[in-house]
């Protein structure tokens, strides 16, 4: 696969805002039909990779390619355009909307014509459903219902289904299993190979590293702004992936302090440290 | 069975309740004579005048804004209206593009102020409410050096805003109102504009981001509710052949209360036409219906709170009804649907780095 020419890829980003550094040398590509998962603590400098990866923010240097050319995007609108489908975790959709009305906001199917173009509902419910189902929720039927209904996977899947049908080529993932219960985490873990087994290069960002590696073919760890390791499916072990997000403190070394503490303090936990 | 949830699950069912509700309550314990009240024009005539009001309102607080500066605007478009067309003997045309104009430059201002600042339009429209109320005052001292005057506006102009030509005391302003409910319905229930403005009230940032032209329909939505309540003003004004300053402080929240009556939530995004259609039906029934009854109308007041409350009970407890039920389906499937957000997450035990990095060595007690 790496003969290919990379979907997206990142060449030396840099991002200061005045003096902060807040990414340093930022090299990374990402392939058609490839998960890459940006792993990171909280303040490592994800979130601003992602908002200059969609346009938000433009690299103070460095370079963004697709498909082997030089890109740039002034606002998040360009990004969209070319193919860049940005989701934020519950982003994108409106719960006290319909499933078939979400599906199209902004992009709505009409009939009709002049004054009297109405939004073609039938056919928005229809198509939403279908793209949904493709997507393995075979649990919604009715375009018609209300979205705040749905579990949080599915709502993150019908947002993905609906990036996927407008043409998304790059799918960047905002944690999209932070804030769910194991089935449903496992959910939207389907959703992602599925989107990946369509040929979608697909960006998954997260700080869970069990849900990195069940859909992961490449990873990242950024570590204070910087790619502090960058390897392949199979070249770490889970351990070794967490160690390197806590910064290099080895999680064996923490658990064994936190031990020894409570052994010599009455089973109390050390005081978090300020 | 399954029809009546249905049909209670729609945004209009809790004011069409609450409207069932006082006419019982009105009918049955207050005694009213229901031809009577059928018959009458006082409840139909204000209705209408707050209705079309409450309709673009309705429609910008399901965009998730407010506007409350149409408090002034129905003044102000009357006493345009009479200034023009009355101090100055302008044709009266001229009157009606005055009102509406100002309409057009009020709602402007509202929603740039809206759009630019951070400010919310809460405050934005306090501003220009208060603004606008010194503004119709000074100006009117200033210009025909009196709070109050009179217009006397030619047949046609009174058939079109004026007195209905047949049958007694109802008012042209109830065809307008009809007119624009239907035009409000389309446009929210069956345009894409209206899945637009539903989509900003959800999430304005998702929104912009699926590319709706947030801040354009903004603007657009302001210079509808204030338009609407100078044309309200300018309709009064050529009906009674006069025009005051005073007046229509208390239609904010008599507008607004039929809007939030008619099922319209606050904090946007939910709500629909024939809600607040049958919210100002609702709402001017309580306040001109209790004429027909025994009771003093100073009552009326208490009424109106007491079904407010109730109106927004209804409507909370009838919106969860429709969440809840939001899947095909029920039962079977309820095991694993909403278990989201609120139940446990599984995490490794990856703490924070700022407690990890500050453990190198033994810890500090």
């Amino acid at each position: 696969m790496s003969d290919k020419t990379p979907v997206l890829e990142m060449r030396g980003l840099d991002k200061s805002f005045g003096p902060i550094d807040v990414l340093h040398d930022i090299s990374l590509k990402v392939h058609e039909g490839e998960v890459l998962c940006l792993l990171g603590d909280n303040g490592a400098g994800k979130s601003t990779l992602i908002k200059t990866l969609s346009g938000v923010y433009q690299p103070t240097r460095g370079e963004m390619w697709m498909d082997g050319k030089p890109v740039s995007f002034a606002n998040p609108r360009e990004a969209q355009n070319m193919g860049i489908a940005t989701l934020h975790q519950f982003g994108g959709t409106y719960p006290l909307m319909s499933i078939g009305r979400n599906f199209f906001a902004g992009v709505e199917p009409t009939k009709g014509f002049g004054p009297f173009k109405a939004f073609d509902r039938a056919k928005a419910n229809r198509i939403a459903v279908e793209e949904v189902q493709k997507m393995g929720i075979t649990r919604i039927t009715d375009g018609d219902r209300l979205v705040g209904g749905l579990s949080g996977g599915e709502r993150q899947s019908l947002a993905i289904a609906r990036a996927v049908y407008f043409g998304a080529r790059v799918l960047i993932l905002d944690e999209p299993t932070a804030a769910l219960g194991v089935k449903q985490a496992a959910h939207v873990l389907r959703i992602v190979k599925e989107a990946k087994r369509r040929g979608l290069a697909v960006i998954f960002i997260t700080h869970q590293v069990m849900h990195a590696m069940a859909v992961g073919d490449h990873f990242a760890v950024l570590i204070r702004g910087a790619i502090a390791a960058d390897f392949r499916k199979g070249e770490r072990t889970r351990e070794e992936i967490a160690d390197l997000m806590a910064g290099g403190e080895s999680m064996a070394d923490l658990e064994a302090n936190i031990e020894g503490y409570m052994e010599t303090h009455d089973g109390h936990p050390p005081p978090p440290a300020h | 069975m399954d029809m009546i949830s249905n049909l209670l699950r729609r945004p209009a069912a809790a004011s069409v309740l609450s409207l069932v509700g006082v006419l019982a309550f009105y009918i049955l314990i207050a005694g009213v004579d229901f031809g009577k009240l059928m018959g009458a024009a006082s409840w139909v005539n204000y209705a209408a005048r707050i209705g079309i009001v409450a309709l673009p309102v309705g429609l910008l607080m399901i965009s998730g804004e407010i506007d409350i500066s149409i408090g002034a605007m129905i003044p102000a478009g009357a006493m345009t209206t009479a200034i023009i067309s009355g101090h100055y003997e302008l044709p009266i045309i001229f009157g009606i593009l005055g009102a509406l104009a100002i309409g057009v430059i009020v709602g402007t201002i509202n929603g740039v102020l809206a759009v630019r600042t951070n400010v919310p339009t809460l405050i934005v429209t306090l501003a220009t409410l208060v603004g606008m109320q010194g503004v119709v005052l000074a100006g009117s001292k200033l210009l025909t050096g009196s709070a109050s005057v009179p217009l006397t506006a030619p047949d046609w102009a009174k058939t079109v805003f004026g007195q209905l030509m047949f049958g007694g005391s109802h008012q042209v302003v109830i065809v307008w109102w009809v007119f624009f409910a239907v035009i409000f319905w389309f446009v929210l229930h069956q345009s894409r504009y209206g899945n637009w403005i539903f989509a900003m009230g959800g999430d304005k940032e998702s929104a912009r981001n699926a590319g709706i032209p947030v801040n354009r329909m903004t603007i657009l939505l302001f210079i509808l509710t204030a338009t609407s309540a100078s044309f309200v003003g300018m309709c009064h004004a050529i009906l009674f052949n006069s025009a005051q300053v005073s007046g229509g402080m208390h239609d904010i929240f008599n507008i607004i209360v039929s809007v939030v009556v008619g099922g319209v939530l606050l904090t946007g995004g939910f709500g629909s036409v024939p809600g607040i259609f049958v919210g100002s039906l609702t709402f001017a029934i309580v306040n001109k219906g209790i004429d027909f009854t025994a009771i003093d109308r100073n009552w009326s007041n208490l009424i109106i709170g007491v079904m407010l409350l109730v109106a927004v009970a209804m409507n909370e407890s009838l919106r969860k009804l429709a969440l809840s039920a939001a899947i095909g389906k029920r039962g079977k499937q309820k095991q694993d649907a909403p278990m989201s957000a609120a139940s446990g997450e599984q995490r490794l035990p990856v703490p924070h780095s700022r407690r990890v990095e500050r453990n190198e060595g033994p810890t500090d007690v």
